[in-house]
């Protein structure tokens, strides 16, 4: 199972994103419908954003699965995070004042 | 996760935001990273795993936060209000130690054998230097905090990077701040809310206004000369601001959020915060050095339905520390381990990614399902709000009887005669502990002994009342304003001259430092 503090990058958009809990799912991370790649490591260089996953990411955002994955965004790009072909959703979160 | 990436992503999204005002100096994101870089350089090229920091804070807190994780290192900042013994103490337990100081507290490390740079130095080196930007191991040590120290030798609580992200990511939305939004921040560099309060606020965007010395009057002036929108005092802090406006009123336009904690807090302190700022958000937090900050909170809306409240449960949370905040669990457990229920009152436990409950030296002390004991007393409501009621090493046992020292405070400190009150106990050959309650009369005061005790009495059972009265003109404290009561007990201690107590105290401290020490080792390294 991929560790948790894992980051990944696009090979099609400028989206970044690290681990915050991980599940199997994770395994067919993707953004803009391509396969995420563990930052530093060379990306295809014909590989193309999938126009039926080009919605974006909010920076900062954390996203999840069903299955308990979930992501935060550290960069934002046009490709949207999915598993398979099923994409992961924003997770809501109620704010809190600020105590600091 | 790294604390670097917070910086990163902080970074990224908004290189031109102005992140610190300290003074006069006014650094945007852009410009901290690249110091932070630099101050990296500096730090990895001594070879340093622990850089410690004696000083009063502003941007050299987030400066060395950043650049000790940038380079790989653990940031410990040290109370530079301590004794050049109580300091020497603590930078010998840090191993391959650089030392960063303030100019004006320089003197105070003279002689020694590690490693010292002034402020100035570090920060003229930090232009100069190869910048470095390391991403370290998640589950290194970032942050070295001792604890205050006032029942046991300081322990140095190690903080993990992915404790403090898991704090700050999941309870600050990034970038969600406004553009105009700052924060003030007041609180001792040393404490860990000087060191929530340096990445969460840059993690929600807002710009950190650093007071550097807390003074009631300079802080209400920063506030409207900076727009302040958010704060974080110590309950001491809110009872000097409040004093300074209930004299000479001035209106906080731009003041949001007021928020408190660090110590317990006294009720009417807080109630005649609320009626003198209605247009404020006061925000109750609760945290330990051990959970990294913050994990309770009373909402501003908590407070005014509690202020304006007919209900009594309502109304009493006033007092409640709030609700637990996302990726914490709580549990009240009895001393048997049995878990409790709401109204039942017990140990507090807490877990989540954020609790680290790690010390050097001696370890982890969280249990086998990753349980944390806070040793503090507390129950909840039946709609979770959390209640502390002191801490298990203040219980009086008296007579048999399990007494918290808060419960007679809370009533004692809505007397008017009363400014502030600490009950202890003492030993005794009957009771084994007996019930003192020792009272710093309102001004112009001078209240009779019996009538307080009459007073509790009213509240609560017979044995709960003072078996003593004593008055003083203050109450030793600690910065964040944590009552002595370690202090107090030794100077209540019958048949016994101050000269004796003063020998006792001195020859606790020689033997500490007489033990034999095992330096801090870093795990992974």
């Amino acid at each position: 199972m991929i560790k948790t503090g894992t980051r990944f990058q696009s090979q099609v958009c400028d989206t970044q994103v690290i681990v915050i809990k991980t599940a199997d799912s994770l395994n067919d991370l993707r953004a803009g419908g391509v396969p995420m790649v563990p930052i530093g490591e060379d990306t295809a260089p014909d590989a193309t954003l999938d126009p039926n996953f080009a919605d974006g990411n909010v920076m900062g955002k954390r996203y999840v699965d069903e299955t308990g994955a979930e992501v935060l965004v550290t960069r934002a790009g046009t490709g949207r995070l999915s598993v398979g072909d099923t994409a992961l959703s924003l997770k809501e979160a109620k704010p809190l004042p600020a105590s600091d | 996760m790294s604390i670097s990436l917070l910086l990163e992503m902080a970074l990224s999204s908004n290189p031109g935001r102005t992140a610190v005002v300290d003074g006069a100096l006014r650094l945007t994101r852009e410009e901290l990273s690249m110091l932070v870089d630099g101050g990296a350089g500096v730090i990895a090229s001594s070879g340093a795993e622990y850089v410690a920091y004696v000083g009063t804070g502003g941007i050299n807190l987030p400066l060395l936060i950043f650049s000790c994780a940038r380079a790989g290192a653990a940031f410990a900042p040290l109370n530079y209000r301590l004794s050049r013994d109580g300091l020497c103490q603590l930078i010998d337990r840090l191993p391959r130690l650089l030392v960063v100081v303030d100019s004006e507290y320089r003197d105070l490390l003279a002689g020694g054998r590690k490693r010292v740079m002034t402020t100035a130095e570090f920060i003229d080196a930090a232009g100069a230097a190869q910048p470095v930007s390391e991403f370290p191991d998640p589950d290194a040590v970032a942050v070295v905090l001792f604890t205050s120290g006032t029942t046991s030798r300081p322990k140095a609580v190690e903080l993990t990077h992915n404790n403090l992200t898991s704090y700050v990511t999941g309870t600050v939305d990034f970038d969600s701040a406004q553009a105009t939004d700052a924060a003030l921040i007041c609180v001792p560099p040393y404490h860990i809310a000087g060191v929530g309060a340096a990445v969460s606020n840059l993690y929600a965007g807002r710009t950190m206004v650093y007071q550097n010395r807390f003074d009631a009057q300079e802080w209400v002036r920063l506030v409207n000369r900076e727009r302040v929108t958010t704060a974080t005092v110590v309950p001491t802090m809110l009872d000097r601001i409040v004093a300074t406006l209930e004299s000479e009123p001035v209106e906080l336009p731009t003041l949001r959020n007021l928020a408190y904690g660090g110590s317990k807090v006294a009720l009417p302190l807080v109630r005649r915060a609320l009626d003198l700022l209605p247009g404020v958000g006061f925000v109750n937090a609760y945290g330990l050095t051990e959970t990294s900050s913050t994990i309770a909170v009373l909402t501003p809306d908590d407070h005014r339905s509690a202020h304006g409240a007919v209900d009594p449960a309502v109304a009493k949370r006033l007092g409640s520390v709030g609700r637990p905040v996302p990726g914490v669990e709580v549990q009240i457990r009895a001393a048997d381990g049995s878990v409790l229920g709401p109204s039942e009152t017990g140990e507090l436990f807490v877990r989540g990614e954020q609790v680290s409950g790690c010390y050097a030296e001696t370890g982890s002390v969280l249990d086998a399902d990753g349980w944390f004991p806070t040793r503090d007393i507390a129950t909840f409501d039946e709609e979770g709000y959390l209640f502390i009621t002191g801490r298990a090493d203040d219980t009086i046992i008296r007579g048999g009887e399990n007494i918290a020292p808060a419960e007679l405070e809370d009533v004692l400190i809505e007397h008017p005669h009363v400014r502030e009150v600490a009950v202890v106990g003492v030993e005794d050959r009957e009771w084994g502990q007996i019930i003192v309650a020792v009272v710093v009369p309102a001004r112009g005061a001078t209240p009779d002994p019996d009538q307080l005790r009459e007073h509790v009495r009213r509240s609560l059972r017979g044995s709960r009342t003072p078996d003593r009265v004593v008055f003083r003109d203050q109450l030793p404290s600690s910065a964040t304003g944590k009552v002595l009561r370690r202090d107090i007990v030794e100077s209540l201690r019958p048949a016994r001259s101050i000269h004796e107590a003063a020998a006792n105290i001195q020859s606790t401290h020689r033997s500490d430092h007489d033990q034999n020490r095992h330096p801090i080792s870093k795990p992974g390294v």
